[in-house]
This record gives structure tokens, C-alpha cells and sequence, in this order.
């Protein structure tokens, strides 16, 4: 099945003020689409054509002459993810089972925050800060461009996008005041709790 | 030895309207002062390192110790790159450039275009974040090869190795606020503030 690019759950100016129409007009418009087009591209004639996108992000990890096509697939599925870990009004602390497998498995929200944060914050270059299902437990995890936690079987529930198109006409280089909105405005903890 | 931040050798509105000022602000100011700031708290956790130029602790890194071997890594290969780069961009006497370097040129890439081509490719495809460059290795071969995040072809620890004597950096916050994801136009735009005589000296000094 070719790469799609799907709808984003809101409008593109929905999560203003914290990121913004313009940031949302290219990250998804450009961006997103352009690792769909040129997935598609890569992709056309070959034994990928016609996998699922997941199929072809596992069978393309950690091949180098495959470089291109895994890029591109990664990519349209961390970004199609990501859109949907947040919606306007979100944020702050979590209800339900999320809740309480979060102060469990790391002593407190608190302690979630910080690792989180602080795993988006410390992905030097560009990359992705994860809250991951590790077997039954919680992990957090950090991954380079476009690296997935799905290739080291890792179930992702939430994730920030820590490349820079994604905060910088925003935020510029502050990434640590973007990671703090993200967790205190936007995160969507409906749609985590669905994956659990 | 602490580390400094050497202010740009120009003007931030110096390299209008290929590179906005705001972006050379932030790049110097924030980006740039960052890498200097980590790379000398890293450092303070050794004090045997004190005396070590930065040549000498990125080309080395494999005597840096393990504990802070990343940090010198990233953050000295972003204090090495970033000086480099401000100083390989600015006001040429020529939009091209002349004389052996010129003749270096065509002869291992066929012509000025070609190069450009190559160059700006090696930009365009590096994914993620990264730098292009333009290097010698050998005795008089230039060759164009790319670096991910931080790293450059003097280290240890690079995939590619040779003299950088230009280098464009590919980081998405060089140009994300003029050009957002259109890196090719400002790769294009980049070859308008190559100060070729500074290319030049580096190339006379890599030989």
C-alpha cells in the first residue's frame, strides 16, 4: 500500500499559541509530505510497494543501501504519530490508566516529566523523545532522525519531535521552553491512554 | 583553557539578504555560545585537558576520557565548525574562486559547476542534521564528502576524514527562519557569501 499523507486531527491553527499555523502549515505540509512523496517514489517497482507502512520500516532498519526508503517511511509514520499526541487545550497531568501505570513504573508524574524532557532535550541533532510500553513497563527512550522504537520492538505511546523544523519558528533555539509546552498545553492523554 | 567565543568577523546584517541577520544573531549568539559554554563545563571536569588546544582535543578524541568523550565530540566539533564557518563566508574580492585553487577545482571535479553541484548535493542529502565539505587529503586532492550533527573530517572519530577547507552547515536552524524546509535554495544561496580568498588561505595551508 503507498504512503499516505492522513488528515491532521485539527486545524492547523489549532494549537496556537503554543506552535503555530505557520510551524503546522510546513511541518505538516512540507515536510510530511514531502517523506510521503518521496517514500512513495522510492518505493515504486519494488518488493516494499505494497507492504504495510510498519512491514517496511522493520524489514529497511539498520540496512544502509536501504537508507533512503526507511528515511522516508520512518518518517511519515513518526509524524503521523505525533499529530495525534496532541490537541488543543491538552497537557498537564494525565487521567485514567495512564496515570496510574506512570506513577508506578517512575515514582510521579514529576519524575516522568523530567526524564522526558530531558530525553528530548539531550537528542543531540535532530531526532524523537519516546514514552515507550517496554513488555508491561514504561520506558523512556531517544532516537535519532528518523529512528523508530518499533524496529527494537517497543511499543510507542506518546512522542515529541526534537528536529528543529519542528519548534524553530517558534521557539528558536530554545528547545527545552518547547518541550515544557508540549507536556504543560498540548499533550493529547486520551489519545495515549488508547494505546496503552 | 577556557574556550571563547571570537566575535564574528563581520557585521550580523553583513551577509543580507542570503543570511538574515536574526538568523546570524541566534546562530552566533545562542547556538554557537552554547557549544562553547558546554564544551568548557565538560572540561572542567578534567583539568588535565586545560592545556589542550581544540585541534588537538577533536583530532584526539580518542584520548579525551570516556566520560565526557561525547560532549567534546559534539560540543568542541560545534565550537571547531561554527568558527570555521564564519570565517569561510563574508566579503570576497570574487564570486568564484581563482588562481591554484581555481586550477585544484577543475581538475578533480571537471569545472566550478560541477563542484557546485557536488557540493550542494552533499548538503542537500546529508539527513538530519549536518555539514557539508569541501576537504584535502593527499597532496593536492579535493574531495567533497558530509558529516552528521557536530562532527568533521579532522576527528578521530569521522567516517570521512581530510583538511576542511569550506563548509556549509545543514543544521535545520542555519536557515530554518528564512528558508524553512527549502535547504537546496539556501545551499544556492550560500555560494553568493563565500569569501574565496579566506577558501584560498585554507587551502595554501592544507597543502
Amino acid at each position: 500500500m503507498p504512503l499516505t499523507l492522513p488528515d491532521l486531527p485539527y486545524a492547523k491553527n489549532a494549537l496556537e499559541p503554543h506552535i503555530s499555523e505557520r510551524t503546522l502549515e510546513f511541518h505538516y505540509g512540507k515536510h510530511h509530505q514531502a517523506y510521503v512523496t518521496n517514500g512513495n517514489n522510492l518505493i515504486a517497482g519494488t518488493e516494499y510497494e505494497n507492504l504495510p507502512l510498519e512491514e517496511i520500516i522493520k524489514k529497511t532498519a539498520g540496512d544502509k543501501e536501504k537508507a533512503g526508503i526507511f528515511n522516508n517511511a520512518a518518517q511519515v509514520w513518526n509524524h503521523s504519530f505525533y499529530w495525534k499526541c496532541m490537541k488543543a487545550n491538552g497537557g498537564g497531568k494525565p487521567v485514567g490508566a495512564i496515570a496510574n501505570k506512570i506513577n508506578s513504573d517512575f515514582g510521579g508524574f514529576e519524575q516522568f516529566v523530567d526524564e522526558f524532557k530531558k530525553a528530548g532535550a539531550t537528542q543531540f541533532g535532530s531526532g524523537w523523545a519516546w514514552l515507550v510500553l517496554d513488555n508491561d513497563k514504561l520506558r523512556i527512550v531517544k532516537t535519532a532522525n528518523a529512528e523508530n522504537p518499533i524496529t527494537q520492538n517497543l511499543k510507542p505511546l506518546l512522542v515529541v519531535d526534537v528536529w528543529e523544523h519542528a519548534y524553530y519558528l517558534d521557539f528558536q533555539n530554545r528547545r527545552p521552553d518547547y518541550l515544557t509546552t508540549f507536556v504543560d498545553k498540548l499533550i493529547n492523554w486520551d489519545f495515549v491512554n488508547s494505546q496503552l | 583553557m577556557t574556550h571563547e567565543l571570537s566575535a564574528l568577523p563581520y557585521a550580523y546584517d553583513a551577509l543580507e539578504p542570503y543570511i538574515d541577520a536574526r538568523t546570524m544573531e541566534i546562530h552566533h549568539g545562542k547556538h554557537h555560545a552554547a557549544y562553547v559554554n558546554n564544551l568548557n563545563a565538560a572540561l572542567e571536569k578534567h583539568p588535565e585537558l586545560e592545556s589542550k588546544s581544540l585541534d588537538d582535543l577533536i583530532k584526539n578524541l580518542h584520548n579525551v576520557p570516556e566520560d565526557i568523550r561525547t560532549a567534546v565530540r559534539n560540543n568542541g566539533g560545534g565550537h571547531w565548525n561554527h568558527t570555521f564557518f564564519w570565517n569561510v563566508m563574508g566579503k570576497s574580492s570574487d564570486k568564484r574562486p581563482k588562481g591554484d585553487l581555481a586550477e585544484a577545482i577543475n581538475k578533480n571535479f571537471g569545472s566550478f559547476e560541477q563542484f557546485q553541484e557536488k557540493f550542494s548535493n552533499a548538503g542537500a542529502t546529508r539527513f538530519g542534521s549536518g555539514w557539508a565539505w569541501l576537504v584535502v587529503n593527499g597532496q593536492t586532492g579535493l574531495s567533497v564528502v558530509s558529516t552528521p550533527n557536530q562532527d568533521n573530517p579532522l576527528m578521530d572519530v569521522s567516517e570521512v576524514n581530510g583538511t576542511p577547507i569550506l563548509g556549509v552547515d545543514v543544521w535545520e536552524h542555519a536557515y530554518y527562519l528564512k528558508y524553512q524546509n527549502r535547504r537546496p535554495d539556501y545551499l544556492n544561496a550560500f555560494f553568493n557569501v563565500i569569501n574565496w580568498d579566506a577558501v584560498s588561505e585554507n587551502y595554501a595551508g592544507a597543502l
